[in-house]
């Protein structure tokens, strides 16, 4: 590692502040973070850690019964405390890494980095999100822009995730036997107004919405609705671990599992 | 029933003591006042041509004591290969030298140019960026058949990238070829047994140390084998002389064969000592060990079975590419021929066996020796092409095994690939793993799987393998240029306990806990008061160290002849005592008895008369009780194995599922149950690795492309079963004292086929006609393989 | 430099660390707890786990300041009092759970962590608690029936020795 000092706010606007420094990066629980700084792949000057700022810690239920989930927290904890308000997001949380990695990675630092195989951007889009950061308030279709790319602006911190609960979700996780990370991943929600389906680690854009799926379940929410779709391998993710067919493949049977397991 | 603690008795491991609670010595652990640190400079292209390096940008920066290149090192030896192969043409192999440090060329990612030494590891890292080398990047040389038939090379001065072309039995050549001819089925296949990264947990790491005063030095090491290291440094690398080079392989997080052998990294960080007079410690990191720890396996492989229609083998034959990456490391000879061609007739009687193997060099890190070496690869190919044989014909896979197998009364046996196999009983282990198994339930544990969307299927595997390496004189004739003894001294203190240097080094196989239990035993004394003196090459009068499955076979041989030594010298001690005549001495429970008298005397008593030699006849007997021997084995010793796995197939995914494994091991006499099904466990998923999840993968560029556990699949826990294994009423080895066969590696050995053959039968009994599939079958593969059938 | 105070294995220690230094190398290097060990450089490993404020962390993978005024424990402190191993260590010893030694410390400390929050667990649940702590000696069979055993489970109908 390059050398960087760390600061440790206590509030987000003290946070904010200390983004400023163009040469200031954010630090969430560190789990991606700290290998890529090990491989010297980043130089900042000044880490902010976000984990100290109490208002961003914690769950807690929306005055609309969504659940608010600190951009702060770790995956452990959004695991246990939404056990359950929203079931379908703590399956999700309690099978992110492993155990130590789940009691140090934060909601808010798998969202900002949006890696195209993490877990928690299915979350969020799957459950049409609001992502709110201290500036503005941002709609989880308009959040994820592409591999490693959202619509956060520099220094922009994600301080809460508001998940408006569904009737019935599950993801569906087929790993990437070494990282652990999501070969393909496939959060399923049925709200009152229509399914969201959200498909993770498949695409080379990163995280998107299977709308073909979407609306084949809302007409008819069970596994057999899909039996007349395909996912095109076209843009699918091709690499050591699988070829873009087979994940283009995987979309559909971990969609399909994922509605049966709702 | 064995005694507590002594031969046969599952005793608990004394060593787990200090690492259970934080107190292990591991070399990266060790700090030394006033240490520097070592940090290398590596390739990022497969081959180039190192135009120049210029240093002085770096020499300026913070801490920086010393800058290596591979010009430093023009004038010292290479790190050579110890076994010398002749091609089939009686021409003797290509052998271009490995340097410490590359120069003129760069012939692997991560081949190392440059090493910085500084103040700090930081300070060495942040130099080691501004070493500015110009490098001329050349196209990888990476494909094996490419590499034969190309003409640019790894090694420009050898002008080929064949390293030998060996064959094994030559003269049974045309004998071979006629059979396969004549034959009335011929089974034929192509494999690739996939190269593996040997994952010892534990980094290499190396602290050079340099005492001008004496102009000794001092080598801190994650070795297998310290005095092979400061055997290779002293007589090819370095040139110090054995009596000023220690050497220590202090605690070692396992090794797997990737420990055996020399690097540069060692010599390096000793002449740098000397250079800035201070000890120079280097730490490896994950990515290093990826990317220059010796790889294992990779060989290309066309085997063909001919056989009669009742199943009868009548040959085998195989042609062979097998990779030695950029350069040859120590053992990488060896491998892929002796510890190869010579297990090509399997448990079998077959009478005609030919190989042909060539070695090839690419621009990839070297590969040599990982658990099993060369006989995992071996095992592959005969047990694959009998399964596919066996499915051709409609036999039975273990009817076909059972019919061509080595019978108890046929030993010792002559295989037609060369061995001499001293005992064994491969019937029975296949009816023990079949009464295991419950192979009759199978089909019921079949339906159920389909009951539930999955395929399930079963495979069976027999093994044989050659360890507990080597008899000197045998691997002499083959080319080894080393002997393959080991040796041990038994020091007994003047208060009657014992301190025992062995020439074998313990990283994991529990040595400080198993030869006490063996001297224990033989002297009829407690094991707790017996220690063993491990890893110190000034504390132990020789060792070739710790692989090929040898330690106990080898080493504890030596043990058991110095404890004999001891024996002998204790009794004409204890004559004297008694005023009886050696001869007519028992010595039982640790008490020397004159015969048909109630006259004895203990062994500690005459262990202090030893050292307080008063009326003591010194004309006849020296003091002291101290006794060395040196082992050589007269063959190799010949375990063997019946295992079964069951798998289950997503056929949605292509995910095998392992859904029970078992493993029926011959290792002859068991000296610790315990520590043997231990072995038998981690080598077994070390095969599973192989077969189902390790793939090592460079890409066209040469670049390596699974070079982190992000993408290179080591096995977890949630990946396997509970591994029932049994290695009751082996076979006794009959030319050791022990009566034991080494247990290392033939859970690696008999596993891959195994898992493979299981997966193939699923496939099959799930109407897919699937016949092979190479390794790893990961999900991916699989399902590839039923989408194409 | 910032410097840091803490509680590790039930002593308050401080010292003066950089931005860039990792607990890993904190425990290390400065308090010369060499038990905390380093197998990996991507968090996948688990020889280094510990626990900062009774939750295990890959202390490789968190900078030594974020453990600023935190309660920290490693192997080093898990023995009982007397200095007998704890009943975690003693399953490893008694069921063979470990051979090189090297990813014994964060499996320890992992298996530690379960048994607090699941005293009881199934085979099933010690697999997969066991996601991030990698070993390449023991096949993980002995490892899950020490922890099995740890938990006060029988474990004598588990296959082999």
């Amino acid at each position: 590692m390059y050398a960087f000092d760390i600061e440790r706010p206590s509030t987000i606007a003290d946070a904010v502040k200390a983004l400023s420094d163009e040469d200031a990066q954010a630090l969430g629980g560190g789990q991606t973070l700290i290998p890529t700084l090990k491989q010297r792949l980043a130089m900042p000057a000044t880490l902010v850690s976000l984990t100290g700022i109490g208002e961003m810690q914690g769950v807690c239920i929306g005055d609309n019964g969504e659940v608010c989930v600190g951009g702060a927290t770790n995956h452990a904890t959004v695991a246990a405390e939404t056990a359950s308000s929203y079931p379908g997001l703590s399956g999700l949380a309690g099978n992110i890494g492993d155990p130590a990695v789940r009691n140090r990675g934060t909601v808010g630092g798998s969202l900002a980095n949006n890696d195209p195989s993490a877990c928690y951007p299915a979350a969020a889009l799957g459950s049409g999100a609001t992502i709110i950061t201290n500036t503005r308030q941002i709609a989880a279709d308009d959040y994820f822009q592409g591999l490693f790319e959202t619509a956060l602006d520099e220094g922009e911190v994600i301080t809460e995730v508001r998940f408006p609960v569904p009737e019935a979700a599950h993801y569906e996780k087929f790993v990437q036997p070494a990282s652990r990370f999501a070969l393909v991943g496939v959060f399923v929600a049925k709200y009152a107004d229509g399914v969201r389906v959200a498909v993770t680690g498949a695409s080379e854009n990163g995280v998107f919405r299977w709308t073909e799926a979407e609306a084949a379940l809302a007409a008819d929410f069970s596994a057999g609705a899909l039996d007349g779709l395909s996912v095109p391998a076209d843009g699918m993710i091709s690499d050591l671990h699988g070829s873009s067919e087979y994940r283009a493949h995987l979309v559909k049977v971990m969609t399909g599992r994922a509605v049966a397991a709702c | 029933m064995p005694k507590d603690g002594g031969i046969g008795a599952s005793t608990t491991r004394r060593e787990d003591v200090r690492f259970l609670t934080g107190k292990g010595n591991y070399t990266a652990d060790i700090n030394t006042f006033g240490q520097a640190a070592a940090i290398f400079v590596r390739a990022t292209v497969a081959n180039g041509v190192i135009k120049s390096i210029d240093t002085s940008a770096a020499a300026e920066m913070p801490g920086v004591l010393a800058i290596f290149t591979g010009e430093d090192f023009v004038d010292v030896g290479g790190n050579p290969a110890g076994w010398l192969i002749n091609s089939r043409d009686g021409e003797p192999m290509k052998e271009p030298k490995r340097p410490v440090l590359a120069h003129g060329k760069v012939r692997h990612v991560g081949d190392a140019y440059a090493a910085v030494i500084a103040e700090t590891e930081q300070q060495a890292r942040d130099a080691a960026e501004e070493v500015i080398a110009d490098i001329e990047e050349l196209p990888a040389i990476i494909d094996m058949a490419a590499a034969l038939a190309g003409d640019a090379y790894v090694h420009d001065e050898i002008a080929t990238n064949q390293c030998f072309d060996w064959g094994w039995i030559e003269d049974n050549r045309a004998a071979t070829d006629e059979a396969i001819k004549n034959a009335p089925h011929v089974t034929t296949l192509e494999l690739v047994n996939n190269r593996l990264v040997p994952n010892a947990m534990e980094p290499r790491a190396s602290i050079g140390t340099y005492d001008a005063a004496g102009d000794s030095y001092l080598l801190q090491t994650t070795s297998q084998n310290p005095h092979l290291t400061r055997l290779l440094i002293s007589a090819f690398v370095m040139g110090i002389p054995e009596n000023k080079l220690t050497v220590i392989a202090p605690d070692v997080g396992g090794g797997f064969g990737s420990k055996i052998y020399h690097y540069g990294e060692e010599a390096l960080v000793l002449a740098a000592a000397k250079k800035v007079g201070r000890p120079v410690k280097w730490v490896a990191d994950r990515t290093e060990s990826f990317l220059t720890d010796a790889h294992g396996r990779d060989h290309v492989t066309k085997i063909e079975l001919a056989c009669e229609k009742d199943g009868t083998f009548i040959a085998f034959r195989t042609e062979t590419l097998a990779n030695v990456g950029a350069y040859l490391s120590n053992f990488s000879t060896a491998t892929p021929t002796f510890l190869h061609g010579t297990l090509m007739a399997g448990n079998y009687t077959v009478p005609n066996v030919y190989v042909n193997l060539k070695a090839v060099f690419t621009n990839t890190a070297p590969v040599d020796a990982y658990r099993g070496a060369g006989r995992p690869e071996a095992t592959y190919s005969i047990e694959r092409v009998i399964d596919m044989a066996a499915r051709e014909l409609g036999i039975d896979p273990v009817e076909i095994r059972r019919k061509n197998f080595i019978k108890p009364e046929q030993y010792p046996f002559g295989t037609a690939a060369g061995l001499e196999y001293d005992s064994g009983n491969y019937d029975a282990l296949m009816d023990k793993m079949e009464a295991m198994v419950d192979r009759k339930a199978f089909e019921e544990r079949r339906k159920q799987s389909e009951a539930n969307g999955k395929m399930r299927g079963l495979g069976i595997n027999a093994y044989v393998e050659a360890c507990g390496i080597a008899p000197s004189n045998l691997v002499g004739v083959l080319g080894s240029r080393v002997g393959l003894y080991d040796a041990a001294t038994v020091r007994v203190n003047a208060t009657g306990n014992l301190s025992v240097m062995v020439g074998a080094h313990s990283h994991g196989q529990g040595h400080e806990t198993v030869f006490p239990q063996i001297v224990g035993e033989m002297l009829g004394i407690d094991p707790q008061s017996v220690d063993i003196v491990h890893g110190d090459t000034s504390k132990i009068p020789f060792g070739m160290g710790t692989y090929g499955s040898r330690s106990l076979a080898v080493c504890g041989s030596a043990v058991v002849r110095a404890t004999e030594k001891i024996i002998a010298k204790a009794k004409k001690i204890a004559a004297h005592m008694l005023e009886a005549a050696a001869d007519d001495l028992d010595f039982t429970d640790g008490q020397f008895t004159v015969k048909g008298t109630d006259k004895s005397v203990g062994f500690g008593d005459v262990a202090l008369k030893a050292y307080i030699p008063h009326e003591f006849p010194i004309e006849d007997i020296e003091p002291g009780l101290e006794e060395t021997a040196f082992y050589d084995p007269a063959n190799f010793t010949y375990p063997s194995g019946a295992y079964a796995c069951e798998v289950e197939v997503d056929p949605d995914t292509g995910k095998v599922t392992i859904e029970r494994f078992t493993a029926c091991d011959d290792f002859g006499n068991v000296m610790n149950p315990m520590i043997v099904s231990g072995q038998v466990q981690g080598g077994v998923v070390q095969g599973i690795g192989q077969a189902l999840l390790e793939n090592t993968t460079y890409n066209a560029d040469g670049q390596l492309l699974s070079a982190s556990y992000m993408d290179y699949v080591m096995p977890r826990a949630d990946d396997l079963p509970f591994i029932a294994v049994d290695h009751s009423d082996g076979t006794p080895c009959t030319h050791n004292p022990l009566g034991a066969k080494g247990c290392g590696e033939g859970g690696a050995i008999g596993s891959p086929p195994t898992v493979v053959n299981a997966v193939i039968d699923a496939l099959q009994s799930g109407g897919k006609n699937v016949t092979h599939i190479d390794m790893p079958l990961t999900p991916a593969r699989v399902w590839a393989a039923m989408n194409n059938a | 430099m910032a410097s840091v105070t803490m509680t590790v294995n039930g002593k308050s220690v401080s010292g003066d660390v950089e931005g860039r230094t990792l607990m890993s190398d904190f425990l290390r290097n400065d308090l010369r707890l060499t038990g905390t060990h380093i197998g990996c450089d991507t968090s996948q490993c688990g020889a280094c786990v510990i626990h900062v404020n009774g939750e295990a962390v890959k202390s490789c993978t968190m900078f030594a300041v974020e453990a600023d005024g935190a309660e920290v424990a490693t192997i080093e402190g898990q023995a009982n009092t007397d200095g007998s191993l704890n009943v975690i260590q003693q399953a490893f010893q008694d069921h063979h759970g470990l051979q090189c030694g090297f990813c014994t410390p964060g499996m320890v400390m992992s298996a530690a962590a379960l048994l607090k929050d699941n005293p009881k667990p199934t085979e099933g649940e010690v697999r997969e608690y066991l996601e991030g702590n990698i070993c390449r000696c023991t096949g993980y069979h002995n490892i899950v029936k020490a922890i099995m055993a740890a938990s006060g489970q029988d474990v004598s109908a588990v296959a082999a020795e």
